[in-house]
């Protein structure tokens, strides 16, 4: 079932015109002919939720705008930078058109008559590309004024951040868009009520806003018959590390990760063990490899200890030694903590520190138990979810991997030690 | 050396201030306009941006201190930043960064004394699925071997 990779290497799809062609921008007349009232409710009864990684209901979401405050937002979220995860780029990359299809109907839906597409900084050349696309679109009509007689008006920019993977997180994605230092908001008021510039602003994920076409186009009962109970649709899945084709697949949710790994991505390396595998990007627990026939949604991954997260699937084989990687992640989190508040910006360093003693051999248990304190000393303390994600991996790679710990500590046995 | 917006700049801020409801907007595109130009962006730039923002200078160099892809020294004519992260670390990146530190005879962070290249680790660019990889100035490189890293860099101008 492919509704975002449907053609996605056909000739010329960035073109509008190839882009027309293969249906492109059908669903805006069937759009135009409803109220937005109505158009939220599709979108609600589709059961979409948030594809940037917390998975918050998009209908609902869209239905928290203040009423009848004017003018309002909407902030495309292209900073894709959590590790593991490259499916934004492909949309990004293949199709800019579906992203600005679905960036025009949700402006419809909510009212909205400027839009901005946040790119992460190094994602430059393709902002280039999307520039081109919306220059298309101006010139067919479907982004202006009075688009398609209906008296809409709707202007899409392209913006560009500076490297920093904070300014994924919604409210710090705006204050970039503001010319500030990209570090998080108090929430609430939350962005729907007082988002950019302080006015209502819709903020969502690329793949979450490019399925709205085929949920307006095809009718949100058959997105909805797609999937399981709580998690509807299609995901894209950035499956990464030892496997044999890395590759965004789009998989129906609930689609056992075993099929994905095994069937979609060739299965591990030079056939190696499956001995990790981490579901849904940095930020999400790591699970155990005889883990793997959990199913793809995100009850059933929350369920497992961990979660659908961004959905990118990283594949760990035996050769791996879980302290390295992890290490790396920690080393991660503590360049991107914004500094703003002290549990992350203060834990994040501490567990690179203990962590890095651990992988150097010079770590001991107590150590080890230093860490899990400071990750219940960071978890829901923070200003905002970096903190927790910066926990995921450590605090899960202890409960899930401590031989892993104890082989590397061993090196220690008959030193003596002082804390 | 002073730096000035040429009349081209001008134009090109002008419709740059023009997308947004409020100036300020402009900061992080007017910042990498001249770090796109100039390589960094000087004291003086950065006092620049802030008059034609109604910015302070100070409050210029605390938002672009922020951001890693902003520079306040020179760099050289391309900036290779080489993912470290863990699906590129995962199939061999570490080593090959290694070898491109070797190649081109400079520590990661260093610049070549011929002001060609710079090279630093960064975190990940999104590339997860053709790691490892690396980007130079605009462009991505991935499922790199040292093969490939001595083509494209011998093959750059």
């Amino acid at each position: 079932m492919q509704i975002l990779l449907k053609n996605i290497d056909m000739k010329g799809l960035t073109t509008l015109k190839v882009y027309e062609r293969q249906g492109g921008y059908r669903s805006l007349k069937k759009a135009f002919a409803k109220k937005p009232e109505e158009l939220v409710e599709m979108v609600k009864a589709s059961g979409l939720r948030g594809r940037g990684g917390a998975g918050f209901p998009t209908g609902l979401k869209w239905s928290f705008l203040a009423k009848d405050v004017f003018p309002r937002y909407l902030a495309c979220n292209a900073d894709e930078s959590e590790p593991g995860t490259c499916k934004d780029r492909e949309l990004l990359e293949k199709t800019p058109h579906l992203l600005i299809e679905g960036i025009i109907l949700t402006c419809f839906t909510c009212r909205i008559e400027k839009a901005y597409i946040y790119f992460r900084g190094e994602f430059q050349h393709i902002a280039d590309l999307m520039d081109k696309a919306i220059e298309e679109a101006y010139a067919k009509g479907y982004l202006g004024q009075n688009i398609n007689g209906t008296g809409f008006n709707l202007d899409l920019y392209t913006h560009l951040g500076a490297g920093a993977y904070i300014c994924g997180e919604e409210s710090a994605l705006l204050n970039s868009l503001e010319g500030r230092r990209g570090e998080p908001r108090l929430k609430p008021p939350f962005p729907a009520v007082e988002g950019l510039y302080g006015k209502p602003t819709v903020i969502n994920n690329v793949e979450t806003l490019c399925a709205v076409p085929w949920i307006i186009g095809e009718g949100p009962e058959k997105y909805a018959a797609l999937g399981t109970e709580k998690s509807k649709g299609t995901k894209l899945v950035s499956v990464s590390g030892h496997v044999k084709k890395p590759g965004n697949y789009e998989i129906v949710m609930g689609t056992p990760t075993r099929e994905i790994i095994y069937d979609l991505a060739g299965g591990i390396r030079g056939d190696n063990r499956l001995k990790a595998f981490i579901p849904g990007g940095s930020s999400v627990p790591i699970l155990t490899g005889d883990q793997v026939d959990v199913p793809y949604d995100y009850e059933s991954l929350q369920a497992a200890g961990s979660m659908l997260g961004s959905g990118a699937l990283i594949v760990l084989d035996h050769t791996v030694n879980v302290v390295e990687t992890t290490l790396r992640l920690a080393s991660f989190y503590m360049h991107e903590s914004c500094g703003k508040c002290t549990p992350c910006r203060e834990g994040t360093r501490w567990m690179w520190q203990l962590l890095t003693q651990v992988q150097e051999g010079t770590g001991t248990q107590e150590h080890v138990d230093k860490l899990l304190d400071i990750c219940d000393n960071i978890s829901f303390k923070c200003f905002c979810p970096l903190g927790d994600a910066a926990v995921g991996p450590v605090a899960s790679s202890i409960k899930n991997f401590r031989s892993d710990y104890d082989e590397l500590i061993k090196k220690l046995q008959g030193s003596a030690v002082t804390a | 050396m002073m730096f000035a917006f040429t009349q081209e700049d001008e134009k090109k801020i002008e419709k740059i201030i023009g997308r947004y409801p409020v100036k300020q907007s402009a900061l992080l595109p007017l910042l990498t306009l001249v770090q796109r130009r100039e390589g960094y962006i000087s004291p003086d730039a950065m006092k620049a941006i802030g008059q034609k923002l109604e910015l302070s200078p100070a409050y210029v160099q605390s938002v672009m201190s922020f951001y890693t892809m902003y520079h306040t020294h020179p760099t050289g004519k391309y900036i290779i930043l080489f993912c470290i992260n863990i699906s590129c670390q995962l199939n061999g990146a570490d080593e090959l960064m290694q070898y491109a530190s070797e190649k081109l005879d400079i520590k990661v962070g260093e610049t070549t004394a011929d002001k060609k290249f710079t090279l630093h680790r960064e975190e990940c660019l999104a590339a997860c699925c053709g790691g490892p990889m690396m980007r130079v100035n605009d462009t991505f490189y991935e499922n790199l071997t040292r093969e490939k890293i001595d083509q494209i860099l011998d093959s750059l101008p």
